[in-house]
């Protein structure tokens, strides 16, 4: 196991490298020219323009460009946006924000998620099950934005609980609408994984024995029959929980939440190389250590599973 | 836990683990009927398969031809209905039935009309997420050690790729942007997701006792694979699968409205259900029927899934 | 400077502009005093929905709104214009003379000071000019210094600068100094008003990229705090010396995603003055807000230009076809219903507000006609291939009006029309710069100052910067050039009508519609009024008692 652990982490530094070569390379593709962008409306000045780019490094070639960021990222700088701040200044702000608002929403889609799933597949076919699917549903084809426009106009301006923007961004109870709404997408594919996974696993043998025994009925639930059925739920929850630490630029928009999403947006858009590579590098590590925790779980779950 | 030992140790040499709750291997596979043979009878006989499929036939005849359902342009806008003229439910079949969109067009005719493109992105997308992340989440799963390494590490930087990056990034390449291009970048963009479900999958079914019992009966690794593992591991990639359909019609219009999907003179479901979110405070019915079709399809998607997937698995005979 | 609204760019142009127009069409507001009466608290401070400065906050970098209106409120330089009435008056400056609109002497009010107490001299402004004009100190609005002598020695095109100092500027005494220009320019004094012509301290010079995070200025509010992504913070200046002393004790610049959730956040109480409706609540914001919605003209104008260098209509036999599908398209109907009444049908090419504002320059051929339409494209010999194509920028929220224009030239000629998105404004911006877009293109101009020069020679003259549809017109040409001539800004403004009336003859460029400005605000606050540019005057806003 030890050693697993630590050949897997061994590992990360190539892919690492390798994200943060496929990311720059990736920047530097996108159409338009970030230097000019910063006149917005107005033709820029040629000879500011000119002056700028220099200025920034954007006139050496793409290679010379990659080795100067390389160069700098293993001293860790992580380079300027284009406004002169450290990029790092940038995640600082923005990751806990996400991190926050992505917990709240993983927490949400687990628990409500396999519970629902759970109660559903031990009553496959029945009234819950089917109004399981009805609001599978519905999630999917709600688009988000209107689900949030939904949420803030019930909660915040009719019953008026909460704001309808996020105002503080350390305050939880804020976070919990925006979290929901995050979180509701996932929620189906969680209830709808658990289910299936819940109703096959209930016809196996080891759950006829277990009932044979005379276990109690919560025993053989939370022991037998959840414990065998979650590893395709814990396989989705994984990548899942990294792509809530990527930021969700919808729903971040609606709530006015400044986390990843938005900075990444609004970096990707204005096409700054150091500020998108900059996230992406902090978010490789989070999904490579999402990615190790689903396997290692894999072999707590079931022991069967083995890794040298 | 207790220390890990080499886990792909060949067939017959390893003891078979100890299986919590004392499961036994089942043998089913070993019938002479097919499995696939199987399962079609099975199938047959099921009401969920059978109303998935009528409905599932009606909206590729709406992609086939939309003509047949409607005469009316889907594409001419008359500002006076703009919104204006509700639908109106007893006018079965015609331009009026659902009513007008913001540029004062059918909504039912692009109801049908959007079904070509939404269908197609839909269907192609998750089909082609689940060959591609279904094999190499098999090979992973199925194989370990160094293989597993590669894929599963190979994933993890394809996972760390934005995908709004992605998508910009490789819809700019295309001069000409269609249906196959963003048919493409979606499957590009999403095949990571199905190979970790797959894989994780695959990795738990290996263990089971069948599986060894195959391989001590001395089964080929391709008949082990696809005979044995494949129709007990699909499950997770079916409910992802079906669920995901839906989301790529959605990502689709996502995509458009970034301006590097679809465009006019092309009509999806998922253009419409865009610029329908603008005004769903003025007029909800203009989303609710683009909406509506997504449902039906990602409905017919999940019942015939579940469907497929019980007939499949011989643990739920 | 091309814009349309939503986009932060766009806005970004408004704030680009300088603040009220000669025009007198505030009118049509149902803002102002009318709604007040509710007790005044001078120390309550109010929120305004903002966005992220993308520049260092020093005066001559801010070209987007974000960081353009809070330049605003943080400085003051020679001249504003009067919010009220759009009238240009002295700031900081006592009196600007000149008899040849090229020599300028200014004279400076004393007891003007900055933020962290050193006076305001005219040694603040020319070492301010001189440092902004500098190509190497990067500032992005650099060229707007270029009418003085000796820009090119501090700004070459090429290379490193010859000089730090421009040879035009000259400091006489603490309270003088004069300018001279390469030539006279009527209306160099409405560029003064542009906040790149701010004064700057002594402390600006130790390190300007510090003080770009926290500035210290003239104006009328004082910097308290950047919260970087979540809000700026000013506070009044009590011995601010200018004329609009504010009414209330500062500022919140809160940062919005999305106008989405500004206007709900304005509904609730939770912001207090509102920079512009999102589309999906224009229908309804008026019976949202009462008496405190806004709705009044704004100095900037929508238009889809040809591209009349390439290939389809290089042809100079092609001006019918052209005005031909300008009567293709049904103004009226499309600002009512798609544009929710959020602008105002364009029939000139020069927004109304600005000097020398004419009314129904382009005559019926900005009228919607089909029958007309078809006749004169028929004339005209048809449109190439009979199809054409609309580039726009999908970040920009355009795609509903690009769509319902489509749509009615469509119906009413035959022609085939389609939107053509790119997928944000510099993709768009590079592939017109560049000259390479094939077909028609989404254009659009926000003032930089109230004139229609602004409107005509720096879009339409040969090889002006924004002359994206590579126009060129001799007859145009001339009457810009004697217009620039002029000692007089009456007699520039005339000249340009003139010149005006050969757009229409040429039609390089079919003007759509004017920008209005649709905003509101909350209870929390009164007397919220909006200049012609859609800028808030921020001094004038009076907080409620609670």
């Amino acid at each position: 196991m030890g050693r697993y652990v630590a050949r897997r982490l061994l590992q990360m530094i190539p892919v690492f490298l390798g994200t943060v070569t496929i990311i720059f390379f990736m920047t530097r593709m996108l159409p338009g020219d970030p230097a000019a962008a910063m006149w917005g409306d107005k033709a820029a000045d040629p000879a500011q323009l000119a002056a700028f780019k220099h200025a920034r490094g954007l006139d050496l070639s793409k290679w010379q460009q990659y080795l100067h960021y390389m160069g700098d990222l293993f001293t860790g700088d992580f380079g300027l946006t284009m406004n002169n701040r450290k990029v790092i200044d940038v995640i600082g702000e923005a990751l806990p924000v996400t991190i926050r608002l992505a917990l709240l929403a993983f927490v949400f889609e687990l628990v409500v998620g396999i519970g629902i799933g759970l109660f559903a597949g031990l009553r496959r076919g029945k009234a819950f099950d089917k109004s399981t699917l009805v609001l599978t549903l519905l999630l999917i084809s709600i688009p988000v934005p209107v689900l949030g426009f939904v949420f803030q106009n019930v909660f915040a301006i009719q019953l008026g609980w909460v704001t309808p923007t996020v105002q503080s961004s350390t305050n939880l109870g804020q976070l919990i609408l925006p979290a929901v709404v995050l979180g509701s997408i996932s929620l189906a594919y969680v209830a709808r994984l658990t289910r299936t996974s819940i109703a096959e696993n209930l016809k196996a043998d080891y759950m006829r024995t277990a009932v044979a025994k005379g276990l109690p009925r919560r025993k053989v639930i939370g022991t037998h029959l959840l414990r065998n059925s979650i590893i395709p739920v814990i396989t989705f929850l994984g990548t899942d929980l990294g792509a809530l630490m990527g930021g969700a630029i919808v729903t971040e928009g609606i709530f006015n939440v400044q986390g990843v999403g938005n900075s990444l947006y609004h970096a990707i858009g204005r096409s700054e190389g150091a500020t998108v590579s900059g996230f992406v590098v902090v978010l490789v590590l989070v999904f490579l250590f999402a990615s190790l925790l689903v396997d290692l779980l894999y072999a707590v779950l079931d022991p069967r599973i083995r890794y040298a | 836990m207790p220390d890990m030992i080499e886990k792909s140790a060949p067939a017959g040499e390893d003891a078979i683990p100890a299986q919590r709750g004392g499961a036994v291997a089942e043998a089913k596979a070993e019938k002479p009927r097919s499995l696939g043979l199987d399962a079609w009878h099975d199938l047959r006989k099921r009401p969920v398969f059978i109303i998935s499929a009528v409905l599932i036939v009606v909206l590729v005849l709406f992609a086939i031809a939309p003509g047949l359902f409607t005469s009316v342009d889907p594409r001419a806008g008359d500002l006076s209905k703009h919104y204006l003229s509700k639908p109106n439910y007893l006018h079965l079949f015609q331009a009026d039935w659902f009513g007008y969109d913001g540029q004062g067009r059918s909504i039912y005719a692009r109801m049908i009309y959007g079904a070509r493109a939404s269908m197609v992105v839909g269907i192609c997308v998750t089909a082609g997420v689940t060959i591609v992340g279904g094999l190499l989440g098999m090979a992973a799963g199925y194989y370990g050690g160094w293989v597993d390494t590669i894929i599963s590490r190979f994933t993890d930087m394809a996972f760390g790729i934005p995908l709004l990056l992605g998508a910009l990034v490789i819809l700019n390449a295309f001069q000409v942007r269609t249906v196959w291009s963003v048919v493409f970048a979606l499957v590009v963009l999403g095949w990571t997701q199905m190979t970790r479900v797959m894989r994780g999958s695959v990795i738990t079914v290996k263990q089971s006792d069948y599986v060894t019992a195959a391989k001590a009966l001395g089964a080929g690794t391709g008949r082990i694979m696809f005979k044995h593992i494949l129709p007990n591991a699909i499950a997770p990639v079916i409910v992802v699968a079906t669920i995901a359909l839906g989301g790529y019609i959605a990502a689709e219009a996502t995509l458009s409205f970034l301006g590097i999907g679809l465009q006019d003179p092309t009509i999806s479901w998922g253009i419409d259900i865009n610029s329908a979110q603008k005004v769903i405070r003025q007029a909800p019915f203009v989303l609710f029927f683009p909406a509506g079709m997504l449902s039906v399809t990602v409905l017919a998607f999940i019942m015939l899934g579940d469907a497929v997937r019980d007939a499949l698995d011989p643990k739920l005979r | 400077m091309r814009g349309a609204n939503q986009a932060k760019w766009v806005v970004a142009a408004v704030a680009v502009a300088l603040a009220a127009t000669a025009c007198g069409s505030n009118g049509g507001s149902s803002s102002g005093s009318s709604n007040g009466g509710g007790a005044v608290n001078a120390q309550g401070t109010f929120s305004y929905q903002s966005t992220e400065p993308q520049n260092p906050l020093q005066p001559a970098n801010a070209m987007e709104v974000g960081g353009g209106r809070i330049i605003k409120t943080l400085f003051k330089g020679l001249v504003d214009y009067d919010p009220s009435n759009g009238q240009l008056r002295n700031q900081v400056a006592d009196k600007i003379e000149t008899t040849d609109a090229q020599n300028y002497t200014v004279t400076l009010k004393s007891g003007w000071t900055f933020h962290d107490g050193t006076p305001v001299t005219a040694k603040s402004f020319v070492d301010a000019w001189n440092w902004s004009a500098n190509v190497k100190n990067n500032q992005i609005n650099s060229d707007w210094f270029s009418d003085i002598q000796g820009y090119t020695d501090v700004h070459p095109d090429e290379g490193d600068p010859k000089a730090t100092t421009m040879s035009g500027l000259k400091v006489v005494d603490d309270t003088h100094f004069t300018i001279a220009l390469d030539g006279p320019v009527s209306y160099f004094e409405y560029k003064l008003g542009y906040t790149a012509f701010s004064p700057l301290p002594e402390v600006f010079f130790t390190d300007p990229a510090k003080y770009g995070q926290s500035p210290v200025g003239n104006g009328p509010y004082k910097f308290v705090s950047w919260e970087h992504n979540k809000a700026v913070t000013v506070a009044a200046y009590d011995k601010y010396a200018g004329v609009d002393k504010p009414k209330n004790a500062g500022i919140v610049f809160k940062n919005y995603a999305q106008a989405e959730g500004a206007y709900k956040d304005l509904v609730s109480d939770n912001l207090d003055v509102l920079d512009q409706v999102d589309p999906s609540d224009l229908a309804s914001y008026k019976s949202d807000l009462g008496d405190r919605a806004v709705d009044q003209a704004q100095g900037a104008i929508q238009s889809i230009s040809f591209s009349l260098y390439a290939d389809d209509w290089k042809p100079e036999n092609l001006a019918k076809v052209r005005q031909g599908l300008s009567m293709a398209i049904d103004r009226d109907t499309i600002t009512k219903t798609v544009l929710n009444g959020s602008r105002q049908p364009a029939n000139s090419w020069v927004a109304p507000g600005a000097m020398g504002y004419k009314d129904d320059t382009c005559g019926e051929y900005c009228t919607f006609n089909p029958e007309k339409a078809k006749q004169l494209i028929t004339e005209g010999g048809g449109v190439p291939g009979n199809k054409i194509t609309v580039l726009y920028n999908a970040d920009g929220g355009h795609k509903e009006w690009v769509d319902a224009v489509c749509n009615s030239i469509r119906q009413a000629t035959g022609v085939e029309c389609v939107g053509d998105a790119k997928p944000d404004f510099k993709t768009s911006r590079d592939l017109i710069k560049n000259k390479k877009v094939d077909g028609l293109m989404r254009t659009g101009w926000v003032q930089d100052y109230p004139l229609n020069a602004n409107y005509l020679r720096d879009v339409f003259g040969t090889g002006a910067a924004a002359n994206d549809a590579g126009y060129s017109s001799p007859a145009f040409d001339q009457l810009a050039a004697e217009a620039d001539k002029a000692t007089s800004v009456e007699k520039t403004a005339e000249l340009y009508q003139q010149a005006e009336a050969q757009l229409a003859k040429d039609m390089p460029a079919i003007p759509l519609w004017y920008y209005k400005t649709t905003a509101g605000y909350s209870k929390n606050v009164q007397n919220v009024k909006y200049d012609s540019f859609g800028d808030p005057v921020f001094t004038q806003v009076e907080v409620k008692q609670k």
